[in-house]
């Protein structure tokens, strides 16, 4: 992989000039948090914030989108509205790669998901390394570092943005900007080191998942889940702010009187009472607390079975986001039995 | 820990979409008990109609335009092409809508999906079809495609239970079958108000007492009602059945019937790409399967 250096001072311009390949989309401050949106200008991009309140699968699987226009006589009509949009993507954080790795998977495969993927192929993607706070366990979840699934990733090295160049397409970036990045030297492989392993002793949060998965097995009947299910609220939050969180319900609209009609999908949520409601009346998890605990073995265990990692990235939103406190790090402390969640 | 299911047809992706529906006419409409027709479906696409593969226990996705979706097994056999059988209960709001439809009318059908019936594995074996309630739906494709395909399966039995006459699915189709040599076909009714039913009457798991069964070269495939599987499917352990024989159809919420949509997930499995088609082996094994 090409590896370069970028100096700090000279982002903005290589943010002018990156504008040729499509929308720039970046963080920026609303309300106190965080959102990804486009800017109107480089200056609203918060490049050191901790995390955005929606993740970034918001642009590959949107909120709510039309998928067919039905037309009587005509059958169904792909919708391609959007999708040819091209939007760079800065400001990623390594997680939140990872995260659209994992999505990638899920929406190819046998069958590939023609929606998300052009407009994979149509984003850029421009990751930038962090500091974690408080609710970050991705070093726990291996996805504190992402080795590929971006174009550019940027390391602060101080002066410097040390910068590993994933695709053709990320050095065509460079490479219109040529003048701006110089070549790395020793000096700066070493810096990149010294700081990755005082990331590595920042975090204060940690999980151990080696053998989640057998334990999630043998505590399948614990009490924990009743407890969670008393708790939670079943309101979906955390899914809605789950980078990994993919689950959509389809519905067909159709104007009073007409004929024709839109087959649209919208974000869903394991954790709603209707998710595993089939017609005639049949809930396979009827309880909040088999809702709550569906969610954490499809994560935990179901995604090491099917793909062989956990989904979760340990972005830490899902701690953020619940609203009667719910935190993924003490569930999974709690069915170890372990006592102390802070336990770096 | 899951016992392997041999390929089974893929659905044909058409326009790189595998979520478009093709448009299929409805053929015949024919009623089969209360709420429950038959519904004939042909592609208007002539050369989807004819080249249209898929194996006993796969399903499909059917559309009703402006309505919805929904997955539906499919009930007719491979062996017989060129159209499709849906047995189809009027439950939910698209089948609801389906059954307001009249024949020559268009719907949209996309598949075959799921992973249907290990027919390699149950080549040359004996076969026990085992049906309750609603349960032949699916199980009459593999009950023709075995009989179209008779030289390759040994013994061929089929236990089929209802409540009533009038509530037993295909009745004409499955009474013809009675006094065939090369199938053995026990039909039973928990109560007949009719006094005309001239097969047995008394609860599905009383007709394992009329036969004897090799469970070491048999395969049992079993659907129907909650009820029928926890008394049949503890009747086949008793007779010594391995749990990877028994093999059972399940259904679910289905948004994408791809693997895709998160709906129709048990434990760490979709229904629709891994199943619908399950061993006992992987229900017990599965959390919240039955």
């Amino acid at each position: 992989m090409k590896v370069l250096k970028l100096p700090k001072e000279k982002l903005d311009f290589f943010a002018a000039v990156v504008q040729q390949f499509g929308e720039v989309h970046a963080p920026v401050e609303q309300d106190g948090k965080y959102v990804f949106r486009r800017l109107t200008r480089w200056s609203e991009a918060r490049l050191d914030y901790p995390r955005t309140i929606l993740p970034p699968k918001k642009y590959f699987l949107p909120p709510r989108e039309a998928l067919f226009r039905y037309q009587e006589g005509q059958g169904y009509l792909p919708c391609a509205e959007g999708l040819d949009r091209r939007i760079i993507l800065f400001g990623l954080h390594a997680c939140d790669v990872y995260a659209l790795n994992i999505l990638d998977q899920v929406f190819s495969g046998q069958y590939d998901d023609p929606y998300y993927q052009t407009r994979r192929k149509n984003t850029v993607i421009i990751g930038i390394d962090c500091a974690p706070d408080d609710h970050c366990f991705c070093r726990s979840m291996r996805a504190d570092f992402v080795d590929r699934g971006f174009d550019l990733f940027l390391y602060d090295i101080g002066d410097y943005y040390q910068t590993l160049v994933g695709t053709a397409l990320g050095d065509d970036m460079v490479l219109a900007t040529a003048p701006l990045f110089e070549p790395v030297t020793q000096a700066d492989i070493d810096e990149y080191k010294r700081r990755s392993g005082e990331k590595r002793r920042a975090f204060r949060l940690e999980v151990e998942i080696r053998d989640l998965p057998e334990i999630f097995e043998m505590e399948y009947k614990s009490g924990i889940w009743e407890e969670l299910g008393e708790k939670c609220l079943s309101c979906g939050s955390c899914s809605v702010v789950c980078p990994t969180c993919y689950c959509y319900d389809v519905a067909d609209g159709v104007a009073l009187g007409a004929r024709d009609g839109v087959r649209s999908r919208s974000w869903d949520s394991c954790l709603f009472s209707t998710h595993a409601l089939v017609a005639g009346g049949e809930n396979f998890r009827s309880r909040r607390s088999a809702r709550i605990k569906f969610r954490y073995y499809h994560k935990q265990r179901g995604f090491v079975a099917e793909y062989g990692r956990p989904s979760c990235v340990g972005c830490g939103r899902c701690i953020s986001a619940c609203p009667v406190n719910i935190d993924i790090s003490q569930v999974i402390h709690q069915l170890r039995g372990v006592q102390d969640a802070v336990a770096c | 820990m899951l016992s392997l299911v041999e390929a089974p047809p893929v659905a044909p992706v058409l326009g790189g979409n595998p979520y478009l529906p093709h448009m299929a006419r409805i053929v015949r409409i024919y009623p089969l008990v209360e709420d429950n027709h038959l519904f004939t479906l042909r592609f208007l696409d002539e050369s989807l109609a004819n080249s249209f593969r898929f194996h006993p226990g796969q399903f499909v996705m059917l559309s009703v335009p402006g309505v919805g979706e929904a997955p539906i097994s499919i009930s007719s056999s491979p062996s017989r092409p060129g159209v499709l059988e849906l047995c189809i209960r009027r439950t939910g709001r698209v089948t609801n809508a389906l059954f307001r439809l009249k024949p020559n009318e268009v719907v949209g059908l996309r598949g075959p999906y799921g992973n249907g019936f290990p027919l390699q594995r149950m080549t040359g074996q004996d076969l026990l079809i085992v049906a309750g309630g609603l349960g032949m739906a699916p199980l009459r494709s593999l009950l023709w495609y075995a009989l179209d395909n008779r030289d390759r399966f040994r013994e061929i039995t089929l236990m089929c239970g209802a409540k009533t006459p009038a509530a037993m699915l295909f009745r004409e189709e499955l009474n013809s079958l009675v006094g065939r040599v090369d199938v053995r076909c026990l039909l039973t009714v928990d109560a007949d108000p009719t006094g005309a039913w001239t097969n047995r009457i008394g609860l599905l798991p009383q007709l394992f007492d009329h036969f004897t069964i090799v469970p070491a070269r048999t395969h049992a495939a079993v659907c129907g009602p909650p009820v029928v599987y926890k008394f049949v499917l503890q009747r086949l352990l008793d007779l010594g059945f391995p749990k990877d024989r028994i093999l059972m159809s399940l259904e679910r919420r289905m948004k994408c019937g791809v693997g895709k949509c998160g709906h129709c997930s048990v434990g760490y499995k979709y229904t629709c790409l891994h199943g619908p088609i399950f061993t006992y082996w992987d229900a017990i094994n599965l959390p919240e399967m039955i």
